[in-house]
């Protein structure tokens, strides 16, 4: 019997090989890597080895080490949270009516508002321990990730296929059996998926949160984003350039050799049941099959995972009733939970007034829902500009099968590419020519998000049935009509599934972009993304509050009202199933 | 072949009900009274059209579903929960995709605590009962739809159950595959090699069933309840070309297609007569697909009389496809259906012969006629001075009478005729029905 649980390549190379040695000593080395980062964490802040960003260049690998490692620690957050939040929701009824509007909220809520309350809280946990800001940094991070996977997986369990789940049932799976055998890799696509594309906001708000200055304290955490801010106060172009190389470097790193691997393994827990895998498998899960000590360890890891996911943990599958006996109870369950549930937010809300009371005035909400509109203004000019150039750009690459999947790695890695590093040559650029502060860092918003336009145009053209393609020819469809009657509504859903990324990440980019600097000269254009900045800059709490509050108004009524009947109409109307 | 001395009860179904409620407090019947006993050394079948409530009650017994009333009986004890001892084949296969083969086989003893090396054991054993010996190490993704249920199939006798439930287990395979793996099936069941004791199989196909069972339970709809039940006692292997094997096909299709009287239950007559049931749910159904039927039927050889299990035969069609469309056909007064033939009526020939636009009137006629929901849209629409109305309104009347699927199902079905009937028009953006200006000038 040739089924034993060895992997044949065991028996057949147990001599090691060259690839052996490599891996064992990158992960030797990446231990101690890991060690001498976090030997600082715990050193007190006023001491200057935690301040003092050298921009000699060959400090730049332990910066960015301490960038990646801080990355890490956010997604293991991230993760931590979606197994918890995420399975509460989707197993719990009750709790699901509360959890899944307030994931919906966070999701739209611009991120780098948080930094301010995240900062003093965990400075306030450790006082006068650089670890207090470490964890604001993640926490950050965190904020940046955790919704969306979140959301996938909630998505995930809601829609497991229900005659998986009666086979599961069938065998007598107990609930843990059926949490580890069924939901969580029907769960893991979507999950690693959502993962990789939260790393692309993430790295933004890592570069972003790596210089916290809050009210009169200004600290700095060692790594790629404060050694950029220093370069920026010495106007030191060329270690912006170093630093740019680092962050190419450790992006290429992320996704070789963690997202590519992932998601290609991920792929094999897919419900479709066409045998799709025309992707080439990333060299290092070839690597991996191919080193028998990763397979030992992997197979080791499997094996182990694999006997707690077997514990017959939980209950053992019981019928559904559709009419419970105590469906009158249950029901006045219901009422009083959702009774406490309105009188909870009543009290908060009450919390709020009287916090709020007195602090901030009438004027100053119309003052900021204007600054709003100044900036949503902006958000709108900018993708009007993006989709105009790269709609047909798109559409070309997509058509064309040898440039569609080159494009859309490039554009992925854009996309991941955190782009305030490039600010300052825009900066640079304004206060040397003298231009309109107002209209030249206005571009800055899209700048790291216009990738996802063209990321998913070239998606939709690359799938474009080819017989509509000859349909068209042999109609002879040409010039405008093929744009208005045959390209555009066929890339449309795309379109807007990549406009709604880059228009979420537009209003986000702001607090970043509507203020910038230049050794001691400071930039500052009129909208709501500055004030939320510059009240971050004074420490004022309420008006960040406020400035949050409006700001994630507007997403949510623009995601409402614009996004959502397009992605509605374009579903309906434009998609070929 | 079964000897009856031995033969030992294993599920007995007492007064069955399954319903689902309603958001007006009525409820939706979709199993009525059911009393099925199952004894081993037997394959019955439950045999019906779509939505008899027939999977329903394969799920009742599986222990995945608790009747609203009455009680299950499993080898004398009350049966609370997916039983020790009761396997299902699922239609869709459900195997988990990212496992193997072997491993997909061996999921149900892992959770039973079986240790290592018996599962392995018992895993190979079934594998190779099977014929997947050699799949071991594939994923399903690899396999054909055949093969997947081979893996479906040894993944339930793995655990050597007494009582194996089959959901439509052939009915998404092709016909050449269903056909060698029903072969095999019963070829292990005759030799005894299966390691269970009786198998409970829904199907809808009625050949499937002569070919398998033993014993028929033949479900009626509206609410599923049993309404035949049959003997099988021909020897295996059965062919389908034998005289009596014809002859019992012939009898079921008879017995399904034969209007019952409703069934007269004085509780529920009240009910059904103050929600005033007007509206009947509608198939799925195109233009295309009757109007070629009416000349299939018109055509040789049938010219104008087909045996339904003829017509089935040579149209490839089951029971599900062939039925409602000759009931619907019927409904519209284009044929007649009796002691399982179909019969195409005058006004059905006149179809056959009319032109495109002649057609047109002959269908319109027909339909104004004989669908109250299409004439109760357009008056509703001729009432009004925009001639526009909402769908939700109709959507929530039908929904009283039927559930949330039918009424979806029967409006576009509907829509469909009208439009081609040019009766009325539908926007689907605004969810309204509408007259156009060609609507407008017909008159009924």
């Amino acid at each position: 019997m040739a089924r034993d649980n060895i992997p044949a390549s065991v028996a057949a190379r147990a001599k090691p090989n060259l690839f052996d040695v490599i891996t064992i000593l990158c992960v030797i080395a990446l231990g101690v890597a890991i060690a001498s980062a976090t030997r600082h964490v715990l050193q007190p802040l006023n001491m200057p080895s935690a301040q003092a960003i050298n921009l000699d260049p060959s400090y730049l690998p332990g910066y960015a080490m301490r960038t990646t490692l801080r990355m890490f620690a956010a997604l293991f957050a991230s993760l931590v949270f979606t197994f918890t939040y995420a399975v509460v929701a989707a197993k719990s009824r009750r709790a699901e009516m509360v959890l899944v509007p307030i994931l919906d909220i966070l999701q739209s809520v611009p991120i780098l508002g948080f930094l301010t309350f995240t900062v003093v809280f965990f400075m306030g946990l450790f006082p006068g321990q650089i670890l207090g800001v470490e964890l604001a940094a993640i926490f950050t991070i965190f904020t940046s990730q955790a919704w969306n996977m979140a959301f996938s997986m909630y998505q995930s369990l809601k829609t497991i296929p229900e005659d998986m789940n009666e086979a599961a049932k069938c065998f007598g799976l107990t609930s843990w059996q059926r949490f580890w055998k069924l939901e969580v890799p029907a769960a893991m696509p979507g999950l690693i998926w959502n993962m990789m594309m939260s790393m692309s906001g993430g790295w933004f708000m890592i570069v972003y949160s790596e210089t916290i200055s809050v009210g009169n304290t200004e600290i700095t955490l060692p790594g790629i984003g404060s050694y950029v801010g220093t370069a920026i106060v010495h106007k030191d172009l060329a270690a912006i350039f170093y630093a740019i190389g680092a962050m190419l470097f450790v992006i290429l790193a992320y996704d070789q050799l963690l997202f590519r691997p992932l998601v290609a393994w991920s792929a094999k827990f897919r419900f479709e049941t066409t045998n799709s895998d025309t992707d080439t498998t990333p060299w290092l899960l070839r690597l991996m099959h191919r080193t028998s000590f990763i397979r030992w360890i992997s197979d080791y890891i499997e094996g182990f995972a694999h006997k707690i996911a077997i514990l017959p943990i939980g209950k053992r599958p019981f019928r559904q009733s559709y009419l419970s006996k105590n469906k009158i109870s249950s029901k006045a369950i219901d009422m009083i939970y959702i009774v406490v549930l309105c009188l909870l937010g009543i009290a908060a809300a009450y919390y709020i007034y009287q916090a709020v009371y007195g602090h901030i005035s009438f004027d100053e909400v119309l003052y900021v829902v204007g600054l709003g509109f100044i900036t949503l203004l902006r958000v709108i000019v900018m993708i009007i500009i993006a989709t105009i150039i790269w709609v047909p750009a798109g559409i070309w690459l997509g058509l064309r099968p040898e440039w569609a999947k080159r494009t859309q790695v490039v554009a992925q890695f854009m996309a991941a590419f955190p782009a305030n590093l490039f600010f300052p040559f825009f900066v640079v650029g304004i206060v040397h020519y003298g231009l309109n502060k107002e209209i030249w860092l206005t571009p800055l918003m899209i700048l790291g998000t216009q990738w996802y336009i063209l990321f998913n145009v070239v998606g939709g053209a690359s799938t474009f049935p080819g017989d509509l393609r000859e349909a068209s020819k042999s109609f002879h469809i040409k010039g405008w009509l093929w744009w208005s009657k045959v390209m555009l509504p066929a890339i449309f859903p795309y379109y807007i599934t990549g406009a709604l990324t880059a228009c979420g990440g537009a209003w986000n980019a702001s607090i970043a972009a509507e203020v910038a600097s230049w050794g001691d000269k400071t930039l500052k254009a009129t909208g709501l993304g500055a004030y939320i900045a510059e009240a971050t800059n004074n420490g004022n709490v309420f008006q960040v509050g406020l400035g949050m509050v409006v700001m994630s108004a507007f997403v949510i009524l623009f995601n409402r009202l614009v996004w959502h009947p397009l992605y509605d109409f374009a579903r309906r109307r434009l998609s070929f199933s | 072949m079964n000897m009856l001395n031995t033969q030992e009860t294993l599920i007995e179904v007492k007064n069955c009900k399954q319903s689902y409620p309603k958001e007006n407090h009525s409820e939706l019947v979709v199993l009525d009274d059911v009393n099925v006993t199952l004894k081993s050394g037997e394959i019955v079948g439950l045999l019906g059209r779509s939505g008899s409530g027939k999977s329903t009650l394969l799920r009742i017994v599986a222990g995945l579903l608790a009747p609203t009333k009455g009680e299950v009986r499993w080898k004398d004890q009350l049966l609370s929960g997916p039983a020790e001892g009761i396997a299902m084949v699922f239609q869709s296969f459900a195997l988990f995709p990212w496992l193997t083969v072997q491993d997909n086989v061996q999921l149900g003893l892992e959770a039973k605590g079986v240790q290592k090396k018996e599962r392995e054991q018992l895993a190979e054993e079934a594998i190779d009962l099977i014929g997947l010996g050699g799949y071991e190490k594939a994923y399903p993704k690899e396999l054909s739809g055949g093969m997947r249920q081979r893996v479906g199939l040894a993944r339930a006798l793995v655990v050597h159950p007494d009582l194996l439930l089959m959901d439509e287990p052939f009915s998404a395979l092709d016909v050449l595959t269903a056909e060698n793996l029903r072969t095999d099936l019963i070829e292990l069941w005759v030799e005894k090699k299966l390691p269970v004791k009786s198998i409970l199989i829904v199907t809808h196909s009625i050949e499937e069933a002569v070919l398998m069972c033993d014993r028929l339970l033949i479900f009626s709809s509206n609410p599923g309840s049993v309404a035949h039940e049959l003997e099988i006692t021909f020897p295996h292997p059965r062919n389908r070309e034998d005289l009596a094997f014809r002859q019992l096909v012939d009898k079921i299709y008879t017995l399904m297609t034969h209007r019952e009287p409703a069934k007269i239950n004085p509780n529920e007559i009240d009910v059904k007569q103050a929600n005033s049931t007007q509206f009947v749910a509608i198939p799925p159904m195109s233009m295309n697909l009757m109007i070629g039927m009416v000349e299939a039927l018109f055509a040789e050889p049938y010219k104008g009389r087909a045996d339904l299990p003829k017509l089935a035969q040579s149209l490839q069609m089951e029971l599900d496809d062939l039925l409602p469309i000759g009931e619907t056909l019927q409904m519209l007064g284009f044929a007649d259906m009796a002691e399982g033939d179909i019969i195409l009526t005058e006004l059905g020939k006149e179809l056959v012969h009319s032109e495109i636009e002649e057609r047109k009137d002959i269908f319109r006629r027909s339909v104004v006629k004989n669908v109250t929901l299409i004439r109760a849209i357009r008056s509703v629409l001729d009432e009004r001075s925009n001639h526009k109305a909402s769908a939700e309104r109709f959507r929530d009347e039908l929904k009283d009478t039927m559930s949330p699927e039918y009424a979806r199902q029967t409006l576009s079905t509907i829509i469909g005729w009208a439009r081609y009937a040019e009766i009325f028009d539908f926007d689907e953006e605004s969810d309204q029905f509408f007259l156009d200006e060609d609507d407008k000038n017909v008159k009924e």
